[in-house]
Order: structure tokens, then C-alpha cells, then sequence
């Protein structure tokens, strides 16, 4: 299959070996993957903070930029999540609307895809150590994938997959909220890294960027060390 | 000027003018709800009358109820008497009824019919009320009541304890059974109240701390006879 | 002067910052959720029984119009009067009204939360009433003239200790740390106020259009003698309180129990048809309900919407909400707290000045997954958030999200901006900069790359 990468904004500029993971695990299993360097930004700080405007314009670009892509793949099931569900949602009425129904029908979580798309819950990984999954938000509740991480994770080599109380609660990361309502989302950062902490793991992997940045970012601050990786990440390790 | 009513009313026919899109289901089949022959997804209230009691006897004693099984009337009445003692108490109150008048034959206590002339400060020095019941609900563990049959209002809810004679064949099997039967015994008239008890009186208010006997009775028992 | 957003931003820094209290809501509600949890197993399959609760409600609210008026006919044939609210202002004189008919002194009330969405105790006792609060949590919050702190479980803020203060306080009790005792001292207290009380008034959960009847869920019995033993019973519902068969129930009655408490069935569930009648020998000789809109029409008119008005009041969002849960019911400064609070405040009391708590979540969508009638109570955050930008935008606002859209409108452009932040990232940190060093206050952001991911994989292709 032809993949096309859909690499969110702030994971381009500050976490690229999370794209960087994700591409090689899909070469690894014989795709050919490409990265269209027109993409930026899916659009959700705006979509998210009410200014649908320019959250329409962004859905618009993606269009274009992922025009013709067999598959699109992400590892941010937050932004996936803009794609999938919120494009067809703001141009409800507007003449791309089909195109934007389309394009959410062939884009895919990363571990969405291995799984759901390719079948696939063994690609060969190994990787030493004790790890516990944090369900974002979006990867549970908007694409409803609870299953699918955990079954990549238990399948490599050499990883204990251990449960968090709290699991499934939100790390308090929330786009703009984080910086709006700093005290009720550090709060939650709180709640769910004494959780994470308790569970005994000392690698956090998430399908999320974005949580892994609010829970590093406070484990770090709070002098925890603990590391947080990226799903592709772990998936890429050891083969 | 326009009443409040025709104001309300305008300003709802107004709003509907748009219509709304239906909830997000799960399932395509639900397009309302279902009749009780389409619902295989509520808790189950057992297909036979022997299921439909074991259903109703694991739901009570979660509930905390407390479920007395005799063969007969005059069983049933030894029961009474024997909980009357055990628990003694001075005075219990009673509605008018075949059952609950002979029940209350070997009652050592001060027996009083409350229903003959009302008397609420009576009847909230009483300890005990007996009452008969319309149905009860294996699914829920419910035992339901009426103004018109049961002894009206309070008589099941102020006394501290609410002791009920029912008969198996009142038991039945969900809430959609009791629903159907309600309407049609009162197909013309329905009774001012009809309660569903599902367990004594309880409260969680305090720390989230289950306590029986919040204000209602502390205590149920259910005599079922049959 | 505070406005509701500045004044809910300091009272969410003080709840946040006791971590005492944050862990006591925790644990307070950790029984809930095993309970929810073993009972939601009973259902065969509890996502249909969500299916037939949402259509419940769709039916009766999609056709208002229809149901109101069935209701409203119906009921009045079984001997009640219906009295018609445009607004609070109205529902309190109609019920002030109806007391002063009845010439009535004391008054007992049931857990109504419409009542505390219309102020109506303190209108009653302007008038010279005693209005007593008989549901055990309302009681204490009475007493601690505090409103209620979760629309469902009223002093779940509360520990035993402060209540039993309140208690000694207030009705002279001994001090003593059993919830049991405590409880048996506020049903002592009420037991004679139940008996001597002329008007009873209490809410209602449905509004049954095909018989006529008003249907009451407690657990506690409060309302059962509340409309037993006054000679007046009076009920206040809003308008989308209104069902349109009777069997609905059979759904709609385990699922509020279920989802709200993690009961089968709640306690007392409970049909009212009117006042007593002959042959009956209890119950109040007048009934009367009042139908409140107070702006639900409004949010009838928005169909995105609307369907928030199939809200049954079950506080399970509130449950599992996250904010609630480190902020607390009384930071929101509503009369229904958590994501249904935030959701209906702005259309109940103007969006300009409520949309903060449109802002004020995560939208983790924790609530929409427990709702038992699915009302798409995250999604309508981001609706309300849309609706507040097209109404008005602050300067700042603009400029920010028209330089963003300009930004990532422009590739290059981007890729560009990106290597400037990364480079000057470590001095970015040190400047006062909104957001970022909101960020940073409690958080560490990873250090910037050299490349970027696009670079990287230019590097990688070549
Ligand atoms: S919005 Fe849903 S979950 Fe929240 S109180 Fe209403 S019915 Fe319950």
C-alpha cells in the first residue's frame, strides 16, 4: 500500500523521531510511504478555541495537499480525529463535503491502521521494560480504539504491558485549555501521573503526542523518571 | 395580551420549525422505543414464574429487603407475629383487606385501621405498617403500591418499618409487565399515586455512604405467600 | 468588579490547589463506579438500552408541541391544575400565589432542581414562609446556606465531621462521626416538620403525556411524604421534563437509577395523578404543576443543540467528569454543575457571559460516553465555542487565529517560523510570553530538535 504520512504541526517541530518511527515501522512491513511537505497544521487550535473559519480553510488545504493518497496515517489520533471527524462536520454544506467524507474514510490512526487497516498486531518489535498505555481522549472516545495499542504493545518482545488506574481519564492536555485554564489542567496532569506512577511502569506510551507532551512535561517538572514514548516509537524498536 | 401558555406554546411550535437530527445510535433498529417484545437489552426478569422468583429473591437481598416465603394465609400471619415480636413493636397500622385483616389475627401489638378515619399524627407514632401491594417487579425488585388499593399515600412510607402481603402470581416479570398491567386495570382512572419500592428508605448523602431508613421506613419485608 | 469568567478562574485556582479535597471527591465517588459498573453489566446490552433512552427523549422533545399539550390535558382530566411559566419571576409568583391561597404557613420541599434554578426559597421566605429542605443533602446545604454542590448528591463535598458540626450547630445534637447517627438526627428533625407542613412542593423527572401523571425518583422517601401528607402538593418541571408513553419508563427508570447512582432502581419511583380522590384516604386535596420554559425554548430553537434538553438529570456526566472532579460543583457558579452546566448555562443565562465554561474542558468527551440519553454534551462545547466567536471576538483572538491561519496557510512560511522557534526556543522560555509561560509554570516543554520532521525526512529520501 501507498501510505501517506500526515505528521502533525508540533510533532514536525518538536518530536520529528515520532514521524520518523511511524514511516519506519510502515516501510518495515513493505509499504511505500510518502510525506507531502505542503502539509502544516490540521487546523483543531482553532477548531478547538471556536474559529471555525480558519479551521475550514486548514480542512480545505489538507484536501488538497492529500489529494490522490491511497491511505493517509497519523500518529496523533487527536489530529486523525480533526480529519476523520470534524472535516465532514465544518464543511457540512460546503460542495467539498464529499471529498472530505472521503478523505476521512481513508485516513487512519497510526495504530488504527496497523490493526484495523492491515490486520497486523505483531510487527516484530522488542523492547525491554515495563510499559502501561494512556488512552487519549480522542483515540478512546472519538475513534473509539481501546484494543488496538494495547494489542501491538503486548505482542513485543521482551515488553510487560501493565494497567493504570485512571486509564482511560484525561491527562488534562485539552489544546489551548492547557494554557487557558492552566490550573484545572495541571490538576488533571496531576491525578493521572500519580496513576501512571503508581502503576509500577517505567515507559508511558500513548497514541498521542500531545498527552505524552502534558504528562512528560509534568513528570519531568516533578522530577519523576519516567519516559514517555510514542506507540511507533516502541514499535519501532529492536528489528 | 397573550396568556403564558399560548406564549409558550407559540414560541415551541416556532423552535420545532427546524428539525433536529436523530442521536448518534449504536444500532440501527431503535427508532423509538421499542415495545417490551423488542427490548432483549434491559436487565432480564426471568421467563418462568420459578425464574422470575429467583430474580426477585437475589434482587431483594441486595436490596436489603427482606423476602419471607410461607406455604399459606394462616403461615403468613404466624410470620407477622413473629416479626412484631422480634422486632417490638407497640403499634402497627393496616389498610382495609381481606389479606391484611387476616394477617393480623395472632399480632400481639396494638393493631389500628388507618384507612378508616386518617389521622397523620397517629399514624406517625406507628412502627409497623401492613399493607397489600398491586404487583411486583422481579427485573428491579420492586414492589409496587397504590393510593386506591394499598392503604393510600403514607401508610407505606411513614411508619419505620413497611411490611407488604403479596401472592406469587403478583409477581412479575419487568417493569414493561407492570406497565401494561397498571394501564389496564386503571384504564379509566388512574389512582392518585402508584410508588415503585425498590428497597427500604436509603441515602447516600453522607460521604457516599450507603444508610437505610433516610426518612421513609428503615426496614421492608416482603411476605410472599404461595 | 468580578465577572462570572474572572470570578470562576480564581474559585478553580482555590479548589485545585486543595489536594485534600480533590482526593476526598475522588474517593467519595470510587463506590459509584463499582456500583455503576456491576449494575450496568445486568443489562443485556447496555448501549441499545442508550439507544432507546435517547429516542425516548428525541420523540417527546422533537414533538413538544404534541406531548405538552397531551400532558397537559391529561392531567388536568385526572382533577390537577397545569400553571404555565414564561420565566422564573412567573413560576415564583405562581407559587407564592398558590400558597398564599392556601393560606399556608410551613412549608417542606423535596429535592427539586428547578426550584433552585428560579430561586424559590428565598422568594418564599421574602414572604414570610418556613421552607424546610427535607432530602437529607439539601437539608445540610440549607443549613450551611450553600447551594447544592452536585446536582444529584447535594453535600458529597462534605465530610462527616463538618456535618455533624453543623448538626450540634444547628439543632443542638451530640457530636459523633457515624453516618448513621447523623442521618437518624436529620430524620428526627423532619419527621414532625413532614406532619405539620400545609404545602408540599417538589420537582419532577417525567412528565407522563399519555396518562397524565408526574413521575418522582428519590431514594430517601422525603418526596413520597412530601406529597402525602400537606394539603397542598405543588410540582414545578420544565417543559422538557415531558415523556410521551408511560412504558417508556420501563427504560428511562432503571437508566437514570443506573447511570446517576449505580442502582438497579432507585428507591421510590413514584406516579402522581392528580390530588386524592374518592375513595383514597390520604394525599393532598390540591395539585397542582407548574410548567416552567425560562429560556428552554430558546434552546429548543437551536436543533444542533437541542437535544441537551433530553437531559434527565441523572449527574452521571458529572461523575465521571474530570473537571468536576478537581474543580468542584461550586467553582461553576450554576445551578446545574459539570459538562450538562456547562453546556446549558450560556443558552440560560447568555452565552457572552458563560461561554468560559464552554472553554473550561479538555473535551476528553468522559461524559458523552456515560450519558444515558446520549446528548452530545462535548461536541456541544465546541458548538458553544463556535457560537460565541461568531458573536463576538476579542482583538487578541483575531489576531492570534488570523496569524495562525495565515501561518499554516503557508508552507514554507511555517517551516520557516518553525526553525526560528526552535532555535530561540531557550530564550522564548525566558520571556513573558502569554501561553507559553502559562505552559511552563507547571510543566517542561522537551528541548527543540536541530531538524525537523520534514527536514529529517528530506535528509532520509536523499
Ligand atoms: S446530560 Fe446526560 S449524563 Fe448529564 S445529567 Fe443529563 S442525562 Fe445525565
Amino acid at each position: 500500500m501507498r501510505v501517506s504520512l500526515f505528521i502533525p504541526c508540533f510533532v514536525d517541530q518538536l518530536t520529528p523521531r515520532v514521524g520518523m518511527a511511524s514511516a519506519q515501522v510502515l516501510k518495515r512491513l513493505g509499504h511505500e510511504v510518502e510525506f507531502r511537505d505542503a502539509q502544516t497544521c490540521c487546523g483543531q487550535p482553532s477548531f478547538n478555541s471556536g474559529h471555525w473559519d480558519v479551521a475550514r480553510a486548514a480542512a480545505l488545504r489538507a484536501l488538497d495537499v492529500f489529494k490522490g493518497a491511497e491511505v493517509v496515517v497519523g500518529p496523533s489520533a487527536s489530529c486523525v480525529a480533526m480529519m476523520k471527524k470534524f472535516y465532514p462536520e465544518i464543511l457540512a454544506g460546503h460542495p467539498r463535503l464529499q471529498e472530505a467524507q472521503d478523505l476521512a474514510a481513508r485516513t487512519f490512526e497510526f495504530g488504527e491502521f496497523l490493526v484495523r487497516k492491515l490486520g497486523i498486531t505483531d510487527v516484530g518489535a522488542t523492547f525491554a521494560g515495563k510499559a502501561t498505555y494512556h488512552d487519549g481522549c480522542h483515540g478512546l472516545r472519538e475513534l473509539g480504539l481501546k484494543e488496538e495499542p494495547r494489542q501491538l504493545l503486548r505482542a513485543v518482545k521482551g515488553l510487560t504491558l501493565l494497567e493504570s488506574e485512571e486509564a482511560e481519564t484525561c491527562c488534562g492536555f485539552g489544546g489551548m485549555f492547557s494554557v487557558k485554564f492552566p490550573m484545572i489542567s495541571t490538576a488533571m496532569a496531576q491525578v493521572k501521573c500519580d496513576a501512571l506512577v503508581r502503576s509500577g511502569a517505567d515507559i508511558i506510551v500513548s497514541s498521542d503526542p500531545s498527552c505524552l507532551l502534558q504528562i512528560g512535561g509534568y513528570l519531568t517538572r516533578e522530577g519523576k523518571a519516567i519516559r514517555t514514548l510514542h506507540l511507533s516509537e516502541v514499535l519501532a524498536n529492536g528489528s | 395580551m397573550k396568556s403564558a401558555q399560548e406564549t409558550i406554546m407559540q414560541r415551541i411550535r416556532e423552535a420545532l420549525r427546524l428539525p433536529a437530527a436523530k442521536p448518534h445510535l449504536k444500532s440501527t433498529a431503535a427508532s423509538g422505543t421499542p415495545a417490551k417484545a423488542g427490548r432483549p437489552w434491559l436487565p432480564d426478569g426471568g421467563e418462568t414464574p420459578d425464574a422470575r422468583l429467583t430474580v426477585l429473591t437475589e434482587n431483594l437481598i441486595k436490596l436489603k429487603a427482606q423476602l419471607i416465603r410461607v406455604a399459606d394465609m394462616s403461615q403468613a400471619s404466624l410470620a407477622l407475629a413473629e416479626l412484631s415480636r422480634t422486632k417490638q413493636w407497640k403499634r402497627l397500622a393496616y389498610h382495609a383487606h381481606m389479606d391484611t385483616q387476616a394477617l393480623i389475627k395472632h399480632v400481639g401489638c396494638e393493631t389500628w385501621q388507618a384507612d378508616a378515619e386518617f389521622d397523620k399524627q397517629k399514624l406517625e407514632s406507628c412502627d409497623a405498617g401492613l399493607t397489600t401491594c398491586e404487583a411486583i417487579v422481579a427485573q428491579t425488585g420492586s414492589i409496587i403500591v397504590s393510593s386506591s388499593t394499598n392503604g393510600g399515600r403514607s401508610l407505606s412510607i411513614l411508619p419505620h418499618a413497611h411490611v407488604v402481603i403479596a401472592r406469587v402470581d403478583q409477581v412479575m416479570g419487568d417493569l414493561s409487565d407492570a406497565f401494561t398491567f397498571i394501564q389496564q386495570r386503571n384504564s379509566d382512572h388512574m389512582p392518585s399515586m402508584i410508588s415503585f419500592i425498590t428497597g427500604p428508605s436509603r441515602t447516600g448523602d453522607i460521604e457516599r455512604i450507603l444508610v437505610l431508613g433516610a426518612h421513609g421506613p428503615k426496614e421492608l419485608f416482603l411476605i410472599l405467600v404461595g | 468588579m468580578s465577572t462570572p469568567r474572572s470570578q470562576f478562574l480564581s474559585d478553580a485556582q482555590v479548589a485545585t490547589d486543595d489536594v485534600a479535597q480533590r482526593g476526598f471527591l475522588r474517593q467519595a465517588l470510587g463506590g459509584y463506579y463499582v456500583s455503576r459498573d456491576v449494575q450496568k453489566a445486568r443489562y443485556r446490552d447496555w448501549e441499545q438500552a442508550r439507544d432507546a433512552a435517547a429516542m425516548a427523549k428525541w420523540n417527546a422533545v422533537n414533538r413538544l408541541d404534541r406531548t405538552l399539550t397531551t400532558f397537559a390535558t391529561n392531567f388536568e382530566r385526572n382533577g390537577g391544575k397545569i400553571h404555565w411559566a414564561r420565566d422564573s419571576a412567573e413560576a415564583r409568583e405562581i407559587i407564592s400565589k398558590i400558597c398564599r391561597d392556601a393560606g399556608a404557613k410551613a412549608i417542606i420541599k423535596s429535592k427539586c432542581m428547578t426550584t433552585e434554578e428560579i430561586h424559590l426559597n428565598d422568594a418564599l421566605e421574602a414572604e414570610g414562609y418556613g421552607v424546610v429542605e427535607s432530602d437529607l443533602g439539601e437539608f445540610i446545604q440549607q443549613l450551611r446556606k450553600e447551594p447544592p454542590f452536585h446536582f444529584v448528591f447535594p453535600c458529597m463535598h462534605l465530610k462527616r465531621e463538618a456535618i455533624s458540626e453543623l448538626f450540634t450547630k444547628h439543632l443542638g445534637t451530640a457530636a459523633t462521626d457515624s453516618p448513621e447517627e447523623l442521618t437518624m438526627i436529620a430524620r428526627r428533625h423532619l419527621r414532625q416538620l413532614y406532619v405539620d407542613a400545609d404545602v408540599g412542593i417538589s420537582g419532577a423527572n417525567f412528565l407522563v403525556a399519555e396518562t397524565g401523571q408526574i413521575s418522582i425518583t428519590e431514594n430517601e422517601g422525603n418526596a413520597r411524604l412530601t406529597c402525602a401528607l400537606p394539603r397542598v402538593h405543588i410540582a414545578l418541571a420544565g417543559i422538557e421534563k415531558v415523556i410521551e408513553r408511560l412504558d417508556d419508563l420501563a427504560v428511562l427508570l432503571p437508566m437514570l437509577a443506573t447511570a446517576g447512582a449505580g442502582q438497579p432502581m432507585t428507591c421510590y419511583n413514584t406516579l402522581y395523578a392528580g390530588p386524592r380522590q374518592p375513595g383514597e384516604p390520604d394525599g393532598p386535596s390540591e395539585f397542582h404543576v407548574v410548567l416552567l420554559d425560562n429560556k428552554r425554548t430558546a434552546l429548543l430553537a437551536d436543533p444542533e443543540q437541542r437535544d441537551a434538553l433530553h437531559c434527565i438529570r441523572c449527574g452521571a456526566c458529572l461523575n465521571v467528569c474530570p473537571i468536576f472532579k478537581n474543580i468542584g460543583g461550586f467553582a461553576y457558579g450554576t445551578t446545574y454543575q459539570g459538562p450538562i452546566g456547562s453546556v446549558l448555562t450560556p443558552h440560560l443565562r447568555g452565552l457572552q457571559q458563560w461561554n468560559h465554561l464552554s472553554g473550561a474542558s479538555s473535551l476528553c468527551g468522559a461524559c458523552t460516553e456515560a450519558c444515558p440519553v446520549r446528548i452530545d454534551l462535548h461536541h456541544h462545547l465546541l458548538h458553544n465555542r463556535r457560537n460565541a466567536v461568531l458573536a463576538h471576538v476579542s482583538l487578541f483572538d483575531r489576531l492570534f487565529h488570523g496569524a495562525f491561519g495565515w501561518v499554516i496557510g503557508r508552507p514554507k512560511l511555517f517551516a520557516f517560523g518553525g526553525k526560528v522557534f526552535r532555535a530561540t526556543l531557550p530564550l522564548l522560555k525566558k520571556l513573558p510570553l502569554p501561553y507559553l509561560s502559562t505552559w511552563l509554570k507547571s510543566r517542561e516543554l522537551p528541548e527543540a530538535p536541530k531538524k525537523s520532521f520534514r527536514d529529517e525526512w528530506k535528509g532520509s529520501q536523499s
